[in-house]
């Protein structure tokens, strides 16, 4: 289809103008407004202590959810492309559950499960605080992260087939020395690209979290609850400004270490 | 082969994010799953898979099934008139119909604006065109919180070019088009590289006017992937949260949408009704990811007797 050139400029200029209005124009507006009172204002913006507190817990929750999506994404993948076992079906639609489910509901079900009347309340009266505690908001990051692992691994786990995991085990290596030296090694760049996946989305997440912590600044506030609450309770409009920036730049880091990872993993 | 793992690699790209899974992920059945079979039980050894396959099963369940049943069963605590009751209220009707209005608008807004930009990211060539092309993933990188926060900064109180639109329906659009923008963008663009010109260029040698030759040979091959992509678009607007709750204004009836009732709901402490809404929205984005997933393999079958 050759188009003329001026339908190819007509539609350039259209699909241009869409995304620099939705896209390009909004965010170097706050990157303006972010840094035009200076770059000092903008880290002292950042580093007031609740702000520390913030990034540190959303930081904590990374450094929990991650190993916990490796071991069972991973045990989930393999138990879905070499298990026979019945169910499988089951199991596939389970894993895929979470992208359909809106965050909101992930928070309303775990109160409702969890919470001091959930069907686990007990654990609250032994004094577990699971809701608006460290531990709900685990779990919400866990929920709304839980396919990443599992839907990065899978593919290269079907692709790299048994062979040399049965070569392995006939030379007489056990199953745990066949995982670490042949299988961990063929999954490792899928696995590195979910675990990217995980860390952009714990650290965004908002819907689901905000249901489930107490959200008191500088003890259960994530980075996502600070913009809010600067935005909404302490009309902080160039706080809210200075902390979206932040999450922006952490946005930016994965979306470039996802590029890189894509290359290195087509080449291999 | 290696153009099509290429293919679903990129689309894995644009998973990232509180998204939905483009195409390659989304699961046809049983039998789409077991490509290149690997031979049954290779290295049973002794009780490790069984146990392996039960600890599994019991993380799924804790996490994720046991709080949609827990869901579930609260809905229906007073029977089904009390979950009617719950859903039928007036402003909770409002909000569903607000939901799905304003993402019903989003995906037809994708569908055209997406196709468009997938259009011209592969046919047209200008300076810039990787970087534009990079833009387009953004909105799955960035929290939905900080999408809000940057649209406010742009379409808010403080505007520079004197466009408000906080606290109205157009407030909604914008930010919902912002966040499912890679959704059809994503999934047609590998489609429209794999295009064959050839019969492009035969229609147009026999006559046939820009117009039709698009609408009559590029659009039937590009619908599957397109309807692919507005339906996952759709099923993400309507379960959003972080992206209009400072732009929606959360005004009952007017611009307040199915997450914003939930979560009132659960903060006047109305654990029935927020549990309520929250299976109808469930089911909304289950029928949507149903029909695709049939279609998908409609038209996968159809390929396949085509070849």
């Amino acid at each position: 289809m050759k188009t003329s050139t001026t339908a190819r400029i007509g539609l350039r200029t259209v699909a241009l103008g869409y995304l620099v209005l939705l896209i390009a124009v909004p965010i170097v507006l706050i990157l303006w407004r972010t840094f035009g009172e200076g770059v000092g204002a903008f880290v002292d913006s950042i580093r007031t202590p609740a702000a520390i507190s913030a990034l540190n817990l959303s930081l904590l929750i990374v450094a929990i959810v991650v190993p916990l999506n490796v071991v069972f994404g991973v045990g989930t993948a393999l138990a879905l492309v070499r298990g026979r076992f019945r169910g499988r079906g089951l199991v596939q639609a389970v894993v895929d559950l979470p992208f359909a489910v809106s965050p909101i509901v992930v928070g309303v079900s775990l109160i409702l499960l969890w919470g001091v009347d959930g069907w686990f309340g007990g654990l609250e009266r032994l004094g577990i605080k699971v809701i608006f505690g460290l531990p709900g908001m685990v779990i919400a990051t866990l929920f709304v992260t839980l396919p990443f692992v599992v839907r990065e691994v899978e593919p290269v786990l079907h692709e790299i087939g048994t062979e040399q995991e049965q070569a392995a085990s006939t030379l007489g290596a056990s199953t745990w020395q066949t995982f670490w030296r042949i299988t961990l090694p063929a999954i490792r760049w899928g696995l590195t690209y979910g675990v990217v996946l995980t860390i952009a989305r714990a650290l965004g997440e908002f819907g689901a979290v905000i249901m489930v912590s107490s959200g008191f600044p500088g003890v259960s506030q994530t980075l996502t609850l600070l913009v809010h609450s600067r935005y909404i309770d302490d009309h902080n409009t160039y706080g809210a400004y200075a902390a979206a920036t932040l999450l922006m730049g952490l946005a930016v880091l994965t979306l470039l270490g996802m590029t890189a990872l894509d290359r290195k993993r087509s080449k291999t | 082969m290696t153009t099509t793992t290429n293919h679903a690699r990129r689309g894995d790209t644009s998973t990232e994010g509180s998204s939905l899974p483009p195409r390659p992920h989304l699961p046809l059945g049983d039998g789409a799953d077991s490509l290149p079979a690997a031979p049954p039980s290779s290295r049973r050894t002794g009780v490790a898979r069984p146990l392996g396959v039960g600890l599994v099963g019991l993380w799924l369940s804790v996490l994720v099934l046991l709080p949609l049943a827990a869901l579930t069963v609260t809905s229906l605590g007073e029977g089904i008139g009390g979950f009617w009751h719950a859903v039928s209220a007036p402003v909770a009707l409002a909000s569903l119909r607000v939901t799905v209005l304003v993402a019903a608008i989003v995906a037809v807004v994708n569908a055209v604006m997406g196709t468009l930009i997938a259009w011209v990211l592969v046919r047209d060539d200008f300076p810039g065109k990787r970087i534009v092309n990079a833009l387009i993933d953004l909105p799955f990188a960035l929290p939905t919180i900080v999408a809000s926060i940057v649209l406010l900064s742009l379409y808010g109180p403080n505007s520079p070019i004197h466009i408000h639109l906080n606290a109205t329906q157009p407030g909604l659009l914008v930010a919902l088009a912002f966040v499912t923008l890679p959704f059809v963008v994503r999934s047609v663009q590998p489609v429209l590289i794999e295009v064959d010109r050839e019969v492009e260029e035969a229609a147009a040698s026999l006559g046939a006017s820009n117009w039709t030759t698009f609408r009559r040979v590029v659009l039937p091959t590009l619908a599957p992937a397109v309807i692919s992509g507005t339906g996952l678009a759709f099923a993400r607007a309507i379960g959003e949260y972080g992206s209009v709750v400072l732009i929606g204004g959360n005004i009952p009836r007017k611009t307040q949408v199915a997450s914003q009732y939930i979560q009132q709901q659960i903060e006047i402490d109305r654990p029935l009704n927020a549990a309520a809404v929250s299976v109808v929205l469930l089911a909304i984005a289950f029928v949507t990811l149903f029909v695709l997933r049939l279609f998908a393999g409609r038209s996968l079958r159809r390929e396949e007797d085509a070849q």
